[in-house]
């Protein structure tokens, strides 16, 4: 217990000195505006774990995003925050095109992971979400037992040859999730037998299982009551170490919470992308702080 | 006078009074209502109570006469039933007239009426399930008073005809009738299992086509067209079956060497088959299309391939629906009746080839019903007794899927199943 | 460090493999059951289409004493085995009727025996040969030939495959449709309506419904049980009547419609009777002001299906005897009538073969209106269904 909540201190310490450092970078960068990419210096560009560069979709004929350019960086947790309809799960669909499922969606522009166009024809989008993991706003485990959640999608990536590999993996999930003590005893129970909150721990759990770079997460909170919510944002501080996590939220005071990097997103535009920190003391547009100090959302 | 004209008489009279029932409250209750007073409904409402309390006693009176007359076969002159319906009208038009009084609630009358009627056709369901089960006991149990009932569940004999010669007086040594009912229940068993051999498959790879990997414009056509394929009458598919398949089933059997029946057991199954695809595919189209879409997104989005999710994930959670539906249809195949009467044999034959001739539980129905045999007889009787096992069957069946939907619809809260 | 895209999509290209094959598999399934059905309609088509023609020959006939008594000698001895017995039977009725045709003679076409048709239609020859020559020499001056058959339409059923027709068949399906709408779609409607707005949710309700469900899966055939046990040895409704026909379906449909009247009443948004209820309607003046209206497409839909389905129906009719040989149709609902269904089902068990196309032939007709009725009901849905 005491050794977690160290580690969990000297993360955020760690985060809040990667803050500090781009807070630095910003002040000679030009004001951030629509279409004008927030990077780092070249010194940290290794840790850069997705490049969007103006990234517009339709639907049919509505254009639902407009020219997004972002750099997500490796191992923090970056929010999206705006009102709703404002395309930020929009967006964040795009990331493991999960857009591809929606037949009249149109996509222009580069998502850019690893060296590779995500929208390229060449992609495999199964490879794609294999890397990019994703955690949805109402949890939606399985028809089947909680083990068998997890352990799922390994097995089919023949992640595990054997079974005691398979049990390993699951319980190490399942630990990560901060879920194992709790099921560790009726793992083959079926998985929507677990109270919402811990159905959703669950489905991070297999998420983490299958070992992506980065996981997204869809309003993962919105549909779980306030303890629930402090457990998974505790975790998503201590996910971090291993994973880069994107996350939307409608709450201001959870991106405020947990996320390094916050992008405000207003009608399909990305209006501001800045530092937490920075987004939420010192807003430099107008439609940011009307929307952080609450006049509208 | 002819019964119909006394009857038209009797029709227009009772208009007649209706319409002065109208007409004399609704004027009695606008006067009323000019005269300052408030009302507690509208006068057309008070005139509509006066048309009820007219018409509806005397109804009522002569539908029990008539009933009466009919069943029980009373002795009441057809002409004085008229006419004391006619009478109760008039008394009842009088009371409806009476009642045009500003404390009295028309409408509430009126609604507590219209309540009443809803209610008993309501009730008809039940009667109609009573009907069929009663009826249906009442000759099944004449029958077993004539024939040993363990005989019927046990014996492997099914040879109803002689009783017609034993009841004519010239049964011959040895060939008395024979109720045992197992060979027709193979029949049926061998028949339903091919016709679900080919449709379970079949119309559960349509409806997964349909749902998961069709272009929207493939499944928007192709929905109402097998819809409208489910309606095709049975006696055509029984056509098909016995003029097409059947000798081509004998003509492909023969390539093999191997002898089979004009009235072999494949063929109807086949087609029962063909029959119940549509069947299948659009009650499975509908389970799987419930399935939520958050399941497949939670698989897909885990870097699972679009046929893994289907098999691991979007069937499994769709199972019990797909289950139900197979039940039912289990249900229907085994109460098909015009496919088997048609290209299915009439020898009762307790057979695993599926090339020989068979016969079924309802082709022996219609063959104890039809023809010129008198009711009370063995034979005839035999057919409740037949129809009591199948209406058991396939209510266990039915109750079963019905179980099953439930849980998949509690499981997954979708209304529209 | 995860692996690569390279690496993870090398290790996919199996699964990839077996995913595409499942998706043809599935397609597979749908194309070949559209096929069944395919091959199934164009049997129909193939072997009924010759239905519609009839070998007719052009003949002089001569009206006069002889004829009236022995109609046989109304045409030349030579082409009177070609003729149909059916042409010769109603002559001198036919005389009687019409007095100036009386020692006339005239020159008509007339309705080839049955023979002759299926000669012309080169399925089977049982001609004799000396009638086949004089029938290979009207071909060739053109006074035989295959022609519209009017009679298929106009004429009850005959033993004499060529007089056979299905309009006795059409009259008491078209009865026997009245009787069972005229008794389930009322009490059908008003059962789903209570059901639906003002049925406490009680035990008994709860059973009703129950009961429903079990019913419609009930099958046909135990309705012609109750029909027989019920209508005509306990109430004694005539036997092969249209009205016990009628009855016994109406059973039968009568779930149909209560599950789709309730479907259309449910489509119907709360929101619209709540709007009714606070502007002061009573729950009788909210369902016939407000709910009725707008779920009417539904309900017509769902009743359209359920006759078509009804129309199709045979075992319950054979059941209750309406498989009678009908050669003329009578408008009584009490009286013996057949349906389509029920003749199609007659003739084919006839063995003559010339029936084998009139089966066929009926089933096109058959198929043609129930068609028509269910393209009706889609119609009707897509046309007038609402998204609240």
């Amino acid at each position: 217990m005491n050794d977690t909540t160290l580690q969990n201190f000297q993360t955020q310490q760690d985060s809040s000195t990667a803050s500090e450092e781009a807070v630095r970078h910003y002040s000679d960068a030009p004001t951030p505006d629509k279409g004008q990419p927030v990077t780092r210096n070249e010194s940290v560009e290794e840790n850069l774990s997705v490049r969007v560069r103006d990234l517009s979709l339709w639907y049919g004929e509505h254009q639902a995003l407009n020219d997004i350019s972002i750099d997500i960086f490796a191992n923090t947790v970056t929010a999206l925050i705006g009102p709703s309809g404002c395309g930020k799960s929009t967006f964040l669909r795009c990331l493991n095109r999960m857009n591809d499922l929606i037949s009249s969606v149109r996509i222009k522009g580069l998502v850019e992971m690893d060296g590779h166009d995500v929208n390229a024809r060449g992609m495999d989008e199964v490879a794609l979400r294999r890397r990019v993991g994703m955690v949805f706003q109402k949890p939606n485990p399985f028809p089947k037992s909680i083990y068998e959640n997890v352990a799922y999608a390994p097995r089919m990536h023949d992640m595990v040859s054997r079974k005691t590999d398979q049990d390993e993996l699951v319980e190490r999930a399942l630990r990560d999730a901060g879920l194992w003590n709790e099921v560790k005893d009726k793992l083959h129970e079926p998985g929507t037998s677990l109270s919402g909150g811990q159905q959703q721990r669950l489905c991070i759990a297999r998420a983490i299982a299958v070992q992506p770079d980065i996981i997204l997460m869809d309003e993962p909170t919105s549909a779980l009551d306030p303890i629930s919510t402090a457990t998974i944002e505790d975790l998503m501080d201590k996910l971090k170490k291993d994973f880069t996590i994107v996350t939307v939220t409608h709450n201001m005071q959870q991106a405020a919470r947990v996320a390094d990097y916050t992008a405000f997103f207003h009608l399909g535009d990305m209006i501001e992308y800045n530092a937490t920190k920075q987004m939420f003391a010192n807003p430099h547009t107008k439609k940011a702080e009307d929307y952080i100090t609450g006049r509208y959302g | 006078m002819s019964m119909s004209i006394v009857f038209l008489l009797f029709c227009i009279a009772l208009l007649v009074l209706g319409g002065v029932a109208f007409a004399l409250s609704r004027a009695k209750a606008t006067r009323v209502r000019a005269s300052g007073m408030t009302m507690h409904a509208q006068p057309d409402q008070y005139a509509w109570f006066a048309v009820l309390a007219t018409a509806g006693p005397a109804l009522l009176v002569s539908a029990l006469g008539a009933f009466a007359l009919l069943l029980m076969g009373a002795e009441i002159p057809v002409l004085y039933l008229l006419t004391a319906s006619l009478i109760i009208a008039v008394i009842g038009l009088a009371m409806g007239l009476s009642q045009v009084r500003p404390a009295f609630h028309a409408r509430r009358a009126i609604e507590g009426v219209i309540r009443k009627l809803l209610a008993a056709a309501a009730l008809i369901s039940i009667l109609t399930t009573l009907g069929i089960l009663l009826s249906i006991i009442n000759e099944a149990l004449r029958f077993f008073q004539m024939q040993s009932f363990w005989d019927f569940v046990t014996g492997t004999t099914w040879n109803p005809g002689a009783s017609f010669l034993s009841s004519a007086g010239r049964a011959e040594g040895g060939s008395a009738a024979q109720f045992g009912s197992i060979p027709l229940f193979a029949g049926t068993f061998m028949i339903t299992l091919i016709a679900m051999l080919v449709a379970i498959p079949f119309g559960l790879g349509a409806a997964i086509y349909m749902v998961e990997f069709a272009p929207l414009y493939v499944r928007k056509t192709a929905k109402p067209v097998i819809e409208v394929l489910a309606g095709i009458p049975t006696v055509v598919y029984g056509v098909f079956a016995a003029l097409t398949v059947a000798p081509l089933v004998v003509d492909i059997a023969g390539l093999f060497g191997l002898d089979a029946s004009y009235s072999n057991a494949l063929a109807p199954g086949l087609v029962m088959g063909i029959m119940i695809i549509p069947f299948i595919s659009s009650l499975s189209d509908d389970v799987i299309n419930s399935v939520p879409n958050s399941l497949r997104e939670g698989a897909l989005a885990l870097g699972i391939t679009k046929s893994e999710m289907v098999r691991n994930v979007v069937v499994p959670a769709a199972a019990p629906g797909i289950i139900s539906a197979s039940l039912l249809a289990v249900s229907r195949a085994m109460g098909e009746t015009m496919i088997v009467v048609m290209a299915a044999g009439m020898r009762p034959n307790l057979t695993a080839n599926p090339l020989e001739d068979m016969t079924t539980v309802t082709v022996s129905i219609v063959a104890a019903l039809t023809g010129d045999q008198e009711f009370e007889s063995a034979q005839t009787l035999s057919a409740f007794a037949l129809g009591l096992v199948l209406f058991i069957v396939t209510l266990t069946l039915n109750v079963v899927s019905v179980f099953m939907i439930r849980r998949f619809r509690e499981k997954y809260r979708v209304n529209n199943l | 460090m995860s692996q690569s895209f390279e690496e993870i999509s090398a290790q996919l290209k199996k699964r990839h493999r077996r995913s595409a094959r499942m998706k043809w598999m599935t397609l597979g399934a749908l194309i070949l059951s559209a096929a069944f059905l395919v091959v199934f309609i164009s049997d129909m088509v193939v072997r009924g289409w010759p239905a519609f023609q009839q070998a007719q020959i052009q003949v002089e006939v001569s009206y006069d004493e002889q004829s009236q008594k022995l109609p046989l000698a109304a045409v030349d001895e030579d082409v009177r085995p070609l003729i149909s017995r059916g042409f010769f039977r109603p002559l001198p009725r036919k005389m009687e009727d019409n007095p100036a045709l009386m020692d006339t003679t005239q020159t008509q076409w007339v309705i080839a025996d049955s023979r002759v048709d299926q000669y012309l239609k080169g399925n089977e020859d049982r001609l004799r040969p000396a009638d086949k020559e004089t029938l290979e020499n009207l071909v060739e001056e053109g006074r035989a030939d295959l022609k519209f058959n009017t009679t298929f339409f106009t004429t009850g059923d005959s033993k004499m495959p060529e007089m056979a027709g299905i309009a006795s068949a059409a009259i008491g399906t078209v009865m026997t449709m009245l009787v069972t709408m005229a008794v389930c779609f009322p009490i059908g409607v008003m059962t789903a309506v209570y059901l639906e707005e003002f049925a406490p949710d009680n035990k008994l309700t709860q059973i009703i419904e129950i009961n429903i469900n079990n019913l419609a899966a009930v099958p046909s055939i135990l309705f012609g049980l109750l029909g027989l046990a019920v209508y005509i040895s306990f109430f004694g409704v005539p036997r092969s009547s249209p009205l016990v026909g009628g009855l016994t379906l109406a059973l039968m449909t009568l779930p149909v419609i209560i599950i789709s009247t309730r479907a259309a009443l449910r489509s119907v948004p709360d929101s619209i009777r709540h709007a009714a209820f606070g502007v002061g309607c009573s729950r009788w003046q909210v369902v016939r002001d407000h709910v009725l209206p707008v779920s009417l497409p539904g309900i017509l839909t769902g009743s359209i299906i359920g006759l078509a389905q009804a129309m199709g129906e045979t075992a319950p009719l054979i059941i209750v005897g309406m498989v009678a040989f009908i050669p003329d149709a009578s408008l009584s609902i009490t009286g013996a009538s057949t349906v389509m269904p029920a003749q199609i089902f007659t003739w084919a068990s006839e063995p003559n073969s010339a029936f084998a196309e009139k089966t066929a032939g009926g089933i096109l007709v058959l198929l043609a209106v129930l068609i028509f009725l269910n393209a009706l009901a889609v119609w009707l849905r897509n046309k007038f269904e609402r998204r609240w």
